[in-house]
Parts: structure tokens; C-alpha cells; sequence
């Protein structure tokens, strides 16, 4: 795999949000996605995005742009330091959620993505790794 | 060892360029691979003496062992650009890759009158032009094969427009009548063109015809369904029609929910539930027809 | 602090959102809608968001909220101007705006408003 670009976004505030929503976008159109495909992965990266602050505590972002032919694709990796989950499947399950929304952020980016890995333990923080490639 | 050999190559190219290009030209017009029916003689003349010439501006500096250097940028750019127009224009990867292999010939030639006497330096010498050309003519096989793959990702492209046309039946109506077997990829080409032409023409119903299409498994069906789903969301309906008993029978097996969906027997019984649902003036627009 | 405009059109209520809204942003228009549709008596709502870009379960569940607010208002919703990208990111997310009315563009929500308001006005 080789790394054209990769550049790190801190998750502090909602307007934090919309800045990852900006540079997702930026990252999919500069590797040629189609518009429903960048609409697919900015959708994803705001639900997690929003994940890392309000069950996280705040985090940071790590975009990276890469290239393995013959696919290009953008990775975003989601870190935080917060609770962490205890069940991640139920979290993963369509409806869960311990907050206030409608529980579709993990399993709803899950869906939008080709690729989608969580790792949490519990006390110590949690890692949600997306990608997604044309 | 590797500095000499090489020099005679040098030599030739540079001093003996026109007769080489008589040579290789009157060598591959000879040939019983020579495609008259596909290339014009003075195209495959110009593009002899633009390689002859290339590979004499790159071997004066460039090593004869690595072809991926700088010096040989301008060799490989024109190879890539030959073979792809070669690869459109129905050449096989051995005609193409023989442009290159027939050098060989009337290269030794002139190499061993040059040398004629030294067998060692001879050997040398051919061994490392034959291992350029070698080289050379691999790599234009590769870019023939990535000129084939661009034709086919091609008309790949095109086949999947062609094969999902939106048409407009009436005012606020459009059809997508589907032919063929619809596999995942297809079906999501089909759903976005359908959904964008639903916001360019303002339609308010698009009937959905699978007459055409064999089977349906889960993945498309489920397809069909989103795309209803977003064009509902978007403020369109959609109808399906035309749906095969065979198919009637897979989907309820396969549990998927149409409840949801309007389907129709025919495009005729979807299309005039549109009219009705559009409130469409029939006489207005008949009148506007003549 | 930054607001988004609400119009007020006859008996409804116009919003067009144009901005990618922070989620803040997002939960001070779903206040401002409720207050202006008492304060006006609005029979009905646009929300025109053929600017966004991006939908997200935060920004739909904000919609889906305030169609059964203004409900209960008295008020019916209608969201116009979904674009294809985002309507397929929407079903695919598992989000369907369930009980909110669409339609592609301001003029057709605006007619199916003034429909339901006739039909109800006998």
C-alpha cells in the first residue's frame, strides 16, 4: 500500500465535525470518487466523527490517502481516549445506542464503508478504522 | 566490461541511422506479420525512424542494462503511446511486441560488420542490444495490455449505459426498462441514473420494467427496493413492472418485503396508474403532439 | 451566533438551509421552527435542503423531529430537494425519514401543501 497523503485533524467541538466532514470530502475528491461514493464516506466519517466526541470525550482524526493499484481509496482512523465500549457487537447492531441519536452511527458507517474495524477496551479508549476505495 | 559493451551500439545508431531504418523498414514491409489492412506504410515508417531516433538520444547516456531511468523516459512514453494506439486499433500483443523484436535483425547485422573480427566483443555487443530489445519489447507487450484493458473498462462503461436508458413516457412519468441479468454493480449505474434524471426532468413517478431481466437474487432485490426507498426520499415514486412468476416466487422465498412497492403486471398497467396518480391532461398533451 | 433564516410564505413557513451545520446550529433551528410556527400559526412546513451535501443519522433525526413537532403544531412537513447522492446515503445508512413528506423541489412541496390546506378547508 502506498501512502500518497496523510495528515491528522483533532476531534475537540462540533465545528471540529465539520472540518473531518471538509477534509473528507477534499481526500475523496482528490482520489477521483464518484460524488455518491464521497457522499457515502463524509456521511460515514461525520457518525464516527460525532461517536469520538460525545462518547469519547474528543480524539483526533488520522486521514490517509492511498493508492494500491488498482484501487485508490481514503482511510480514516478515529482514535480517542474515552470509557471505551464493553459490547462491541451489540454496538455494531442497527438501533443501539447509549446516547441520544437513533443508534445508526456504527453500523450505519459500517455500511457505508469497504472497510470498517473497531478496537476498544474498556477504561482505555477506543480506535474505529474506515475505509472506503474506487 | 559492461562500459564497452554497448559502444558499438552507440556507434551504429548514431552513424547509421538511415541505413538501419532502410533495413529494418524494407525488413518488417517484408514480413509476413506486416497488418497493411490496419497501419499505412508511411505511418509505420515514422514511427521506425522515431524510435530509431529515441533510442539513439537515450543510449548515448542512458545504461543499456535498466530501461526504467530518466534517460529512457521518452523511449518508454513513445512504446506506451504506440502500443495503446496499437492496442485501438486490433493489433495483437505479438504484432505489437514484433515492432520492436525486428530491430534485432538488421541491428546484428550492422553490429557484426562492424566487428566481424572480434568474436568476444561481438558476443558482448549482442547479448547487450539483445537484452535491451528484449527489455523494450516486454515492456511494450505490458503497455499493450493496459491499452487492451482501457479499451475494455471502456466499453464496459459504455455497455452499462447503453443498457440502462431512463426514458421520459410523459410529462412527470419516466420508464427504466431493464434487459439482461442485473448484477450489483449494474443495478447501482441503473439507480443512480435513474435518480438523477428524476431530479433533471422534475418526474414525479418512475415505473421500474424487469420484463427483461431472468433473475433476481437477493442482492439485487434489495437493490431494486433502495433505489425505491431514495426516490422516495427525493419525493418520486416508483412502480415496479413486469415481474416474472418465476421471479414473483424467488423473492418471497428469499423474504424480501415489496409490500411497501407498487408493482404492476405489465408497463402498460404501470403506466396508466401514473397517468391517473400525475393527473395527467391527456388531451392537452395529445393536442400539443400534432 | 449564526441562524438559519426561517421565511415566512402565507400560511408556511420557508427554510432553506445552505450551510453545513454544525450539530448545535442544527438543534437551534429545530427550536426557532417550533416557536415561529406558534407565533405565525403556520399550517405547513418547507425545508428546502438541496444545498447539502451531506446527511447525516444526526442531521435526519433532526428532520424526522421536527416534521412530528410541527405535527403536533398543527403543522404539516414537507423536505424538498433531496439529491440522488444523498438520498442513496440516507436508504444505505438505514435512515428513511419515516412520517416526513418529500418532494423534489420548493414549487411541488409548496402544492402539495396547499393541496392538504384546501382538502382540509373543504
Amino acid at each position: 500500500m502506498a501512502v500518497v497523503h496523510r495528515s491528522v485533524l483533532p476531534i475537540r467541538s462540533q465545528e471540529d465535525i465539520v472540518r473531518v466532514r471538509k477534509a473528507t470530502r477534499e481526500s475523496a475528491v482528490v482520489q477521483g470518487f464518484s460524488l455518491v461514493e464521497q457522499t457515502k464516506i463524509v456521511t460515514a466519517a461525520s457518525e464516527i466523527a460525532r461517536n469520538t466526541l460525545d462518547y469519547g470525550g474528543g480524539g483526533e482524526v488520522e486521514v490517509t490517502l492511498f493508492s494500491e493499484p488498482p484501487r485508490r481509496g481514503v482511510r480514516l482512523v478515529f482514535s480517542d481516549k474515552g470509557p471505551g465500549i464493553a459490547d462491541i457487537e451489540q454496538a455494531l447492531k442497527d438501533g443501539f445506542t447509549s446516547g441520544s441519536g437513533l443508534g445508526l452511527g456504527l453500523s450505519g458507517a459500517k455500511r457505508l464503508s469497504n472497510e470498517f474495524s473497531l478496537q476498544s477496551k474498556v477504561g482505555e479508549g477506543t480506535q474505529v478504522t474506515i475505509a472506503r476505495w474506487r | 566490461m559492461p562500459s564497452a559493451a554497448g559502444q558499438t551500439l552507440r556507434k551504429v545508431l548514431a552513424q547509421s541511422q538511415k541505413e538501419l531504418l532502410g533495413d529494418w523498414l524494407q525488413g518488417q514491409l517484408a514480413a509476413s506479420t506486416l497488418r497493411s489492412d490496419l497501419m499505412k506504410e508511411n505511418e509505420l515508417r515514422e514511427q521506425s525512424r522515431e524510435l530509431l531516433a529515441l533510442l539513439q538520444t537515450a543510449t548515448q547516456n542512458g545504461s543499456l542494462e535498466r530501461i526504467d531511468g530518466t534517460d529512457w523516459t521518452a523511449v518508454r512514453e513513445f512504446l506506451a503511446r504506440v502500443s495503446r494506439s496499437r492496442a485501438q486499433q486490433g493489433f495483437s500483443s505479438s504484432d505489437t511486441a514484433t515492432f520492436v523484436f525486428s530491430l534485432k535483425e538488421p541491428l546484428f547485422a550492422r553490429l557484426r560488420a562492424d566487428l566481424g573480427n572480434d568474436a568476444q566483443a561481438l558476443a558482448d555487443e549482442l547479448w547487450a542490444t539483445g537484452y535491451l530489445l528484449d527489455r523494450l519489447g516486454l515492456y511494450t507487450t505490458e503497455m499493450y495490455v493496459k491499452g487492451r484493458e482501457e479499451v475494455i473498462s471502456r466499453q464496459q462503461r459504455e455497455m452499462m449505459e447503453l443498457s440502462t436508458p431512463v426514458v421520459q413516457l410523459w410529462e412527470n412519468i419516466l420508464a427504466l426498462p431493464l434487459i439482461g441479468t442485473l448484477d450489483s454493480e449494474r443495478t447501482q449505474v441503473v439507480m443512480e441514473s435513474l435518480l438523477q434524471k428524476i431530479v433533471e426532468t422534475g418526474a414525479s413517478i418512475a415505473i421500474i420494467d424487469i420484463t427483461g431481466v431472468p433473475t433476481v437474487d437477493t442482492l439485487v432485490a434489495q437493490h431494486l427496493l433502495k433505489t425505491v426507498a431514495a426516490a422516495r426520499l427525493m419525493g418520486a415514486d416508483c412502480i415496479i413492472s413486469g415481474i416474472r412468476p418465476q421471479i414473483a416466487q424467488t423473492i418471497v422465498h428469499l423474504g424480501v418485503n415489496l409490500s411497501d412497492v407498487t408493482t404492476k403486471a405489465s408497463l402498460a398497467d404501470a403506466f396508466s396508474i401514473a397517468l391517473k396518480r400525475t393527473d395527467a391532461n391527456l388531451s392537452r398533451y395529445s393536442g400539443a403532439a400534432t | 451566533m449564526e441562524k438559519i433564516p426561517i421565511l415566512k410564505m402565507g400560511r408556511f413557513l420557508l427554510v432553506t438551509i445552505q450551510v453545513d451545520m454544525h450539530d448545535q446550529l442544527a438543534m437551534q433551528l429545530q427550536e426557532d421552527l417550533t416557536d415561529r410556527i406558534v407565533a405565525v400559526r403556520a399550517r405547513g412546513v418547507l425545508i428546502d435542503i438541496s444545498s447539502l451535501e451531506v446527511v447525516d443519522s444526526f442531521i435526519g433525526r433532526m428532520i424526522s423531529n421536527i416534521a412530528a413537532m410541527a405535527r403536533v403544531l398543527d403543522a404539516e412537513t414537507v423536505v424538498v430537494g433531496i439529491q440522488p447522492a444523498v438520498a442513496i446515503t440516507l436508504v444505505e445508512l438505514g435512515l428513511s425519514l419515516e412520517g416526513v413528506r418529500t418532494a423534489l423541489n420548493v414549487d411541488r412541496g409548496m402544492a402539495m401543501l396547499q393541496q392538504q390546506l384546501a382538502a382540509e378547508q373543504g
